[in-house]
């Protein structure tokens, strides 16, 4: 039974947070960080060849967790799958003790470290979203029956600081029509670009709970690259300065993220917590806010 | 040789709720060579938008309607008839449906689904291209493709990775679905944006050309050649 799910819909306040699998067969370390801040999570995000770097797989790393007695959100990506594979994906994701799953695009293979690889978007999220659906249902995407459906509570992302905005409100609404029961958020360090998010989504009429995300930044240098390079981030002036000003940079970071909670946390339903590494900062940057 | 089917009459009648006047558009190239473009196509589509209540505002066939700039001086000479319509209707394969929407500041429904380009991409080099998916999508997106223009090939809106216009992947590509966005607006058609496209029928691409058309004049021309 998802925690999420129960929270979300009970109207409480939830908070995921990021967990890479690794690149390699060594899961203990990651194993450890996430299991030291497992009370402060009601779920960990595993997420799906992130940035397109090759990684162990989202659905192992998730059963690894949930043999632990840890709650997971199965992110899944369109990049590397067609639709046989998502579905086949899913069904023994199910089968596995996963009960939460992220809908995403998924980054362009160019952007990983196995540019060559090919890019397959058979689906694209909104589609794999209505699949979910009709797993949920009890048939397959083209209408056979299962023998014993899944009864996902499937989510999807939102970019806050997309700009131009209305396109973005226009697609969130369509991933809510389609199937997302709940956002969670690219980095938000503006609380005003995300109020302004939250006012547009909800006047289209789109009333799903939505994670802000927080993404500690680990100097100046990170936000910079991070603002240049990562697909959906964009890092405002006047933090990274911030950043770059300050004596102690982990301070100021851990500052930054509280601070941001704080401003954004009474706009939507929950945080969604991206530490990158980071976990230990986690309980920190929580004991900084008012939640 | 591009070979192309023409969509359902059913298909092309939804596309056209939202107008009174259509300028109806047929080429005179591949797609008359197989009967879905020229004259007499164009004929069979004037009559039918007459007989379901349309004004028609004036038709015209073209010689290549992928050819950018001899199409836009063809037009220029309708431009009147052509700015009096609420739309045009266009049957021709998907890069001509493509250039004609560069070419006018109205919505291009497109008449065709476009099943195979025989390797061959217009007689006008342009940055205009067409998967021949078998299911043109072009009414729904302004004109423009979201399978070539969208380099994850995206059927229902951009992923989060475009910022400011641009691509995730290459800072100088624009995001084909902001320029979606900008053509709907500018035409009044942002509605369409809340069509759910369903997944693509992949297999009717994945041979060329499909079974059915190996039939039509062009296949065996083509075939008798070799």
């Amino acid at each position: 039974m998802s925690t999420l799910k129960d929270k979300l819909e009970a109207g409480e306040f939830a908070i995921t947070c990021e967990a890479g699998p690794p690149k390699g067969v060594d899961v203990e370390e990651e194993i450890k960080e996430v299991e030291e801040i497992a009370d402060l999570v009601d779920a960990f995000n595993v997420t799906d060849l992130q940035s397109s770097a090759m990684r162990m797989s989202s659905v192992a790393m998730c059963r690894l967790l949930e043999e632990r007695g840890l709650e997971t959100v199965y992110q899944m990506t369109c990049r590397d799958r067609n639709r046989l594979a998502l579905q086949s994906s899913l069904l023994g994701a199910w089968a596995l003790g996963m009960e939460n799953v992220l809908a995403l695009t998924g980054d362009y293979t160019t952007l990983g470290d196995h540019p060559d690889a090919m890019p397959v978007f058979d689906l694209d999220s909104v589609q794999l979203l209505e699949t979910i659906g009709a797993l949920n249902g009890g048939e397959d995407m083209v209408g056979n029956e299962l023998e014993g459906s899944p009864q996902f509570f499937p989510g999807a992302a939102a970019n806050p600081g997309a700009d131009p905005l209305k396109p973005q409100i226009l697609k969130s609404r369509m991933k809510a029509d389609h199937g997302a029961r709940f956002f969670q958020t690219q980095a938000v360090y503006d609380p005003e670009v995300f109020a302004t998010f939250m006012e547009e989504l909800r006047d289209a009429g789109v009333e799903t709970p939505v994670m802000v995300g927080i993404l500690p930044l680990k100097s100046a240098g990170m936000a910079r690259f991070m603002d240049a390079n990562i697909a959906g981030v964009v890092i405002p002036d006047v933090v990274i300065k911030e950043l770059s000003d300050a004596d102690d940079a982990v301070q100021k970071s851990i500052e930054i993220c509280s601070r941001v909670i704080n401003e954004t946390a009474d706009l939507c339903e929950g945080i969604h917590l991206m530490p990158m590494g980071w976990e230990e900062y986690v309980p920190e940057i929580l004991d900084g806010t008012k939640l | 040789m591009i070979l192309s089917e023409p969509k359902p009459w059913e298909e092309i009648e939804g596309y056209l709720e939202e107008d009174d006047s259509v300028f109806l558009l047929g080429c005179d190239g591949c797609d008359a060579a197989t009967g879905d473009g020229g004259a007499e196509r164009v004929g069979e589509l004037s009559e039918k938008l007459e007989e379901g209540g349309w004004d028609v505002t004036g038709t015209k066939v073209i010689e290549f309607l992928c050819n950018k700039a001899l199409a836009g001086m063809k037009l220029a000479r309708v431009s009147d008839l052509v700015e009096a319509s609420d739309s045009l209707l266009v049957s021709c394969c998907g890069i001509g449906v493509q250039a004609v929407s560069k070419l006018v500041d109205k919505q291009v429904h497109p008449a065709n689904d476009t099943v195979s380009m025989g390797d061959f991409h217009g007689t006008w080099p342009s940055e205009e291209t067409c998967k021949r998916c078998g299911e043109c999508l072009l009414d729904y997106t302004g004109g423009i493709c979201p399978l070539t223009m969208c380099v994850k090939g995206l059927l229902n809106g951009a992923c989060g990775g475009s910022y400011e216009g641009r691509c995730e992947v290459e800072p100088d590509r624009p995001c084909g679905w902001e320029l979606i966005y900008e053509r709907l607006r500018d035409v009044g058609r942002l509605d369409l944006l809340e069509e759910y496209n369903p997944p693509k029928a992949r297999q009717k691409y994945q041979f060329g050309v499909p079974m059915e058309n190996r039939n039509s004049l062009y296949w065996a021309l083509e075939a008798e050649e070799e």
